[in-house]
């Protein structure tokens, strides 16, 4: 690869994409006490700045020769010893991608957020967790270290746990996002020790150096195991904690305690993509380790399966989304580990697109009801909120795979991936297709008991339904375009000179031939599937969800329950640990870390408490021990 | 001198030793302490230290005593009914005693005198003592004056009246 | 009989230091502590003046006149503790004394 730092100031533009949404925040945190309704200017204002730099930037990227990055320094960091990092930004298309999904998507929702938290009196520390996600996000995508990586890393986790418990005074709030905090800290610790390994070998933590030293790294080993499988499988573990997969995933249904437009930005279009964009930045360490993308690809696919299985039961229109999300991100990864990275990084572009739009929605839908969120509440909503329903029509159609639309074009770049990949598993394919159906079935069911039949709202919330803000239904229709137009973007050709061979031998980052009609027909077939029987069992027969769950009895309950997974995670880590640390508190600490304390106070006093008999106070005693100590003298004298 | 002589009169110094430290009565130890001080002055004549055989008198037997006999009078002190410490003490004080006592006696029995010339000229009489006095030990003399002023101011700064 | 030798004179010193010392350790009576004090000094001079007519040295002597001059500082300023202390507890028993106890 070669950098370059060509004209007057392309590089040094880097930094400016994130400085602006940082000076945001240190806006709303001083001017902005005084003066809360410039959040609603600034708070937007700075990510659109931001979006603007990031597309002068990609500009000055296209005047470099093809594959090329720019590289900004921004300052020396840590220089100790063998081991250095530096405070730097690297813009290649990876990134560029990235940034603008993060930028562009990250303005709209502030856009929106203006309408949502307009009566909420806490908008200014609302704007300042936004840009300071924005920020950390920045940084983790145009980072050129992965130290660096991992500080944005950290950055986005803390305004996740911020951002989920915003609304802190409801302790519900506080503990979804202390779940959240503490599910990715496990993974966490993975990347970390992933981290260390890899410097470790290499001497290196930048992105340029370690894709210098690949041949190296593909004959290490440690303890035996081959060094490159070792460290994808733990850095994916870190992965699996921010991006939601099995067995980390358990927090993003929790996190649906966040205002709506939270969980748009940070858990459907930008911070659950991290991990993602992490695998396939190192895509070519993982090209050394193939059973690592085994993993990885066996991990997306059951979690694909697993979520829109779960999706199909729940009732809170959030919840839904929050399991389609995991479904959608296990999709992803299912694309990274068979070998097609520049089709997982476009389906992380189109459903950025059609999540957030699907958030927005629903929030708009919340926000017209009156804050319901339970779908059996919902219904006939269609004629009343046109906009929001044509909107929503759209995402549906876009997630549910029917072409021309995006979720189609990346879909199936993904699932062909699976049949004719570089590391191509048939089985996965289809699974993935059943992975399809169910997404196709549970958003229809979304779309049908929401907008279409009867309403079951009550009547005074009925009566206060009403359409949202144009601040609100602007960036719906917008996302709904890009959502139904960004198919077209041809991302996974665009990033291939980054995504494509590092070594020489190593297959391409898409598949080698485009996928046949049959193939695309059975996928829009599939989707068309799923939708059609949504609505016979939603809209044309309204029984048949009953009889179908007393038919499936104790199954549908489990489904419901989410398969009792956090129950599980309950009794075997959480409640173990509890008792190891009570024990430690009441028994541990006072008997052992007091006892040993007071203990050696207790034998002071007690040895002083027999010397000082000594001290009689009579003269004739001490004179005594005179005479004692003379006849010792007089001995030792005489001895000689 | 004369071994007989010697006997009788270490004989006797220890019985007023003895005096001293056993008798009840506080007046009856100052007496046989100056017993004891007057035969050891004896015992320095026969020994050729005249001068220091008469300080012994004048100063120890002639004042120190005299000051003993002084604060016993004026404190009117009587005999007591009690006069040894406790049981454990006084056998303690025995046994370290004895073993005192038995080292010391080994450890100078077999001292040998050392080089004797003839003794000169003079020795033990005020002159050959005061010849040192005044050019070896110089010093410590004016230091022992200088003692002697601090402690007579002591003495009378420490038994005064509170007022 | 011929001259005594200069052992029997430290034997005899001996003997009379110890007799001080248990006068010291044992009597209850502290004027009686300070002859008994007196006497071990006593014993000290002898073993002195012996060595100094053995040695033929008058240095002797001189260490008995100091220690005669420091013996009589001593008893004037214990004597005026010993007054000082009467005063204030009423009593020279030694084993009466014993604020300094634990």
């Amino acid at each position: 690869m070669v950098t370059m730092a060509a004209g007057p100031l392309p590089t040094e533009l880097l930094r400016w994409i994130v400085a602006l949404p940082a000076a945001g925040v240190l806006w709303h945190v001083s001017a902005g006490r005084r003066w809360p309704a410039s959040a609603r200017v600034v708070g937007p204002g700075v990510v659109l700045g931001a979006f603007a730099v990031a597309l002068a930037a990609v500009a000055a990227l296209h005047a470099a020769p093809e594959g090329a990055a720019l590289r900004d320094h921004v300052a020396g960091w840590i220089a100790a010893g063998p081991f250095q990092a530096d405070a730097a930004l690297r813009l290649d298309r990876l990134s560029a991608v990235m940034t603008l999904v993060v930028t562009g998507i990250g303005f709209l929702i502030h856009v929106y957020s203006v309408g949502y938290m307009h009566d909420d009196p806490d908008s200014v520390r609302f704007f300042t967790y936004l840009n300071l996600f924005i920020t950390a996000m920045l940084v983790l995508v145009l980072a050129d270290n992965l130290l660096l990586l991992f500080v944005g890393w950290e950055g986005v986790g803390l305004c996740s746990y911020l951002l989920i418990g915003f609304w802190y005074t409801d302790t519900a709030n506080a503990v979804a996002g202390k779940k959240a905090f503490l599910v990715n800290r496990i993974g966490d610790a993975a990347f970390l020790v992933g981290l260390f390994l890899l410097w470790n070998a290499t001497g290196t933590l930048d992105f340029a150096g370690l894709d210098a030293r690949l041949s190296d790294l593909a004959t290490m080993t440690v303890g035996g195991w081959s060094l490159p499988l070792v460290a994808g499988l733990l850095l994916l573990a870190g992965a699996c904690g921010k991006s939601a997969q099995i067995p980390l995933y358990v927090w993003l249904p929790d996190a649906m305690a966040g205002p709506t437009p939270v969980s748009a930005l940070i858990h459907a279009a930008t911070m659950v993509t991290a991990g993602v964009y992490l695998v396939a930045r190192l895509h070519g360490l993982y090209a050394l380790a193939p059973a690592a993308l085994a993993v990885v690809a066996v991990i997306g696919t059951a979690t694909a399966l697993f979520a829109a299985v779960i999706g199909t039961a729940q009732t809170d229109i959030k919840r839904v989304l929050a399991y389609s999300t995991i479904s959608q991100l296990g999709f992803m990864f299912l694309g990274l580990g068979v070998g097609v990275p520049g089709a997982a990084i476009f389906h992380v572009v189109t459903h950025a697109f059609f999540k957030a739009l699907l958030f927005l929605g629903a929030g708009s839908v919340i926000h017209a009801l009156g804050g319901e969120q339970d779908m059996r509440r919902m219904g006939g909503l269609a004629r009343r909120l046109p906009v929001t329903f044509w909107t929503m029509v759209a995402a549906t159609l876009a997630i549910a795979g029917i072409p021309p639309l995006s979720g189609f074009f990346s879909k199936d770049e993904i699932v062909w991936g699976a049949f004719a990949g570089p590391h191509a598993a048939p089985v996965l394919g289809v699974v993935a297709y059943t992975a399809a159906f169910l997404t196709a079935f549970y958003m229809g069911r979304l779309l049908c008991m929401t907008f279409l039949g009867e309403c079951r709202a009550s009547e005074e919330v009925q009566h206060h339904v009403h359409e949202s803000p144009w601040t609100m239904l602007g960036p719906l229709v917008v996302l709904a375009a890009l959502a139904v137009g960004g198919g077209f973007l041809p991302v996974p050709r665009y990033l291939d000179p980054v995504l494509g061979a590092p070594l020489p031998g190593i297959a391409a980052a898409h598949a080698e031939t485009p996928a046949p009609l049959g193939v695309l027909a059975l996928a829009t077939l599939v989707a068309a599937a799923g939708l059609a029987l949504a609505y016979w069992m939603y809209v044309v027969q309204p029984a048949m969800p009953w009889i179908v769950t007393a038919q499936l009895g104790g199954f549908y309950r489990l489904v419901r329950d989410k398969f009792r997974v956090d129950e599980l995670y309950d009794g075997v880590v959480v409640r173990p640990l509890f008792a190891l640390a009570g024990f430690f508190a009441r028994v541990f600490d006072p008997a052992v870390v007091d006892g040993a304390v007071n203990g050696a106070g207790v034998a002071v006093a007690a040895t002083s408490a027999l010397w000082r008999r000594l001290q009689t106070g009579n003269v004739q005693h001490y004179a005594l021990s005179f005479l004692l100590g003379a006849i010792v003298l007089v001995a030792w004298f005489v001895r000689g | 001198m004369n071994q007989l002589l010697f006997l009788v009169l270490a004989a006797l110094t220890v019985l007023g030793a003895l005096g001293v430290v056993l008798r009840t009565n506080p007046v009856h130890s100052a007496l046989a302490l100056v017993a004891t001080l007057f035969l050891l002055s004896v015992l320095f004549v026969g020994l050729d230290a005249q001068l220091v055989a008469v300080l012994q008198i004048i100063v120890y037997a002639g004042a120190i005593v005299v000051l003993f006999l002084f604060v016993i009078m004026l404190l009117n002190l009587q005999t007591d009914v009690r006069v040894l410490g406790g049981g454990t003490l006084v056998a303690a004080a025995l046994a370290g005693g004895l073993a005192l006592a038995a080292l010391l006696v080994a450890a100078v029995r077999g001292a040998s005198p050392g080089p004797r010339g003839a003794l000169p000229a003079g020795f033990g009489a005020t002159v050959s003592l005061a010849h040192k006095l005044f050019t070896d030990y110089l010093l410590s003399f004016e230091l022992t004056s200088i003692l002697l002023l601090v402690a007579v101011v002591g003495a009378v700064a420490l038994a005064q009246k509170k007022r | 009989m011929g001259p005594t030798p200069l052992s029997w004179y430290l034997v005899l010193s001996a003997v009379l230091f110890v007799i001080g010392a248990l006068g010291v350790l044992v009597r209850r009576n502290i004027i009686v502590i300070f002859m008994a004090i007196e006497l071990m000094l006593n014993a000290v001079n002898l073993t002195f003046v012996a060595f100094a007519r053995s040695l033929a040295s008058t240095d002797g002597q001189v260490i008995v006149f100091f220690v005669m001059t420091v013996a009589a500082a001593e008893a004037a300023v214990g004597l005026a503790i010993i007054l000082a202390m009467f005063r204030n507890r009423e009593t020279v028993n030694a084993d009466e004394i014993t604020s300094l106890r634990w």
